[in-house]
């Protein structure tokens, strides 16, 4: 299981929670049941800053394998090891019980406390009670402090977003490199975003036993009976009119080069959307290739740290980890050099080899994972979005 | 991965049927891989795709080593491969046949 010797494991400074898990960040999670508590959160975010909150458009009228993908997404992004304690808010009559919920994220060691809207007798009232809860929390987790913690506990979730025609020969093939790095020292890399390994699942395959590659070829099978369920060519969304412009033809054309982001190990297991990996190494998650639901997938799988390349340039940040932002492209990292935190473009300029690029991402994780902030946790970025699999009732 | 001669563009593999432009070419910039000049046709944009010989309509198309998409028209070399000369072949929902 653990590639990493134990003896030359090497450390960084995170936070060793109760339940042995291991954070890059330190966060009160404020999170609601129910859209229906959005504005309720929203409200104890703005009175105290200091916490982290996300908004959805979900949690209720839900069923089957989709009520059952919302909640897994729920929960484990609340007890992911970034987040020291967490705040419920429900509403009371939603299909996702807020109790049930605050249970199962307890079930999973966190720290939680819930509250609901028609119990404490309107907003206004769950609100005041909401800063004063989180207000503990706060206090809790701020005598909590960093430890040495071995590199191996890393899971590093890997993405890339608004992709151009250099992702795959500069962002993506060194941010391979640094997978490889992670994995070498015994850790974690998920690699996602399925519809865009359709053409390129027989490189990762070749890579895998026989049970994982026989999981990863149904996982694309199932992407591609979505496309003639609905009689789509899923060019005409993916990739995506900016891809396109930035000189992408085809899903295959885009797959190929999103897959480098892995790097060049063994395929270890393949798992569900949200779903916490139970082997170490490299990892395919089942997501879509939307950046937000994506990253929200892996984070509630248990990922610390996000590495995202980008071609056109895509700001987007997780509320409860560093999203390292690689640029594809010298250009789009100048144009946009505030969301940026790695320029990968330079292996073309000629200035730095495709191994410096993924040595400088490899330190980036090794940095972020020690408190080092991201360009998108400096500007606030708190994407959040839960992948539905089924309509709403 | 073989860059051309003045480093203007990147084969990714040697027997691709296309190259990746690393900046913008302009019609009769000549491209050199070593013994093999192409002729740029039309603008390429900076990351697009040129032939490097002449496509069939109907032949695989192939970058890093891999089929990326079908040509849906025959293809000079040095001319721009795009969406308006390639269709994909996977995630083609729309050529399922319709449910009765």
């Amino acid at each position: 299981m653990n590639n990493g010797d134990a003896a030359r494991t090497r450390t960084f400074k995170g936070y060793r929670r109760a339940n042995g898990a291991i954070g890059v960040r330190n966060h009160v999670l404020v999170l609601p049941s129910v859209m229906c508590a959005n504005h309720v959160v929203d409200t104890i975010g703005r009175k105290v800053p200091e916490v982290v909150t996300v908004n959805h458009p979900t949690g209720c009228a839900q069923v089957g394998t989709d009520f059952e993908q919302t909640k897994r997404t729920m929960a484990g992004f609340a007890a992911n090891p970034n987040v020291g304690a967490v705040l419920v808010v429900g509403l009371g009559c939603e299909t996702n019980e807020s109790k049930a919920l605050a249970q199962e994220i307890a079930a999973r060691g966190q720290r939680v406390e819930v509250i609901g809207i028609q119990e404490s007798g309107g907003s206004s009232e769950t609100i005041a009670r909401g800063i004063a809860l989180v207000r503990t929390l706060l206090d809790e987790v701020a005598s909590i402090e960093r430890v040495d913690c071995p590199l191996d506990a890393l899971i590093i979730g890997t993405e890339c977003g608004g992709s151009d025609g250099f992702s795959g020969i500069t962002a993506n093939p060194a941010l391979g490199l640094a997978s490889d790095r992670v994995v070498a020292e015994g850790g974690t890399v998920i690699l996602a975003e399925l519809p865009e390994l359709v053409g390129a699942e027989h490189l990762l395959a070749a890579r895998a036993s026989e049970p994982v590659a026989a999981k990863l070829y149904e996982l694309i099978e199932r992407v591609e009976a979505r496309a003639r369920a609905m009689h789509v060519d899923i060019r005409f969304g993916n990739p995506t009119q900016g891809n396109m412009a930035g000189g992408l033809t085809t899903i295959e054309e885009k797959s190929l080069g999103a897959a480098y982001k892995g790097g060049s190990s063994e395929l270890r297991e393949v798992v569900e959307y949200a779903e916490r990996p139970s082997e170490r190494g490299l990892i395919v998650m089942d997501t879509p290739g939307q950046d937000i639901e994506q990253m929200t997938g892996m984070v509630a799988g248990g990922a610390q740290v996000v590495v995202f390349t980008t071609g056109r340039g895509t700001p987007t940040g997780c509320p409860i980890a560093p999203v390292i932002k690689v640029a594809t492209n010298t250009l789009m990292f100048d144009r946009m050099r505030e969301n940026m935190d790695v320029n990968a473009g330079a292996v073309l300029d000629g200035t730095r080899t495709l191994e410096q690029v993924g040595d400088e991402i490899f330190g980036w994780i090794v940095d972020a994972a020690n408190g080092r902030e991201t360009a998108a946790e400096t500007l606030g970025f708190h994407d959040f979005a839960i992948n539905r699999i089924g309509p709403s009732f | 991965m073989p860059l051309s001669d003045d480093g203007a563009a990147l084969r990714l593999k040697d027997d691709d049927d296309v190259a990746v432009a690393l900046r913008p070419l302009a019609p009769g910039d000549a491209v050199k891989f070593g013994p093999v000049s192409i002729k740029i046709i039309q603008a390429i944009p900076s990351g697009h795709k040129f032939a490097m010989h002449p496509i069939d309509a109907g032949a695989l198309i192939h970058k890093y080593g891999q089929m990326i998409g079908r040509a849906s028209a025959a293809i000079a070399a040095g001319h721009h491969v795009h969406v308006h000369n390639v269709e994909g072949v996977r995630g083609r929902g729309d050529l399922a046949e319709t449910p009765s």
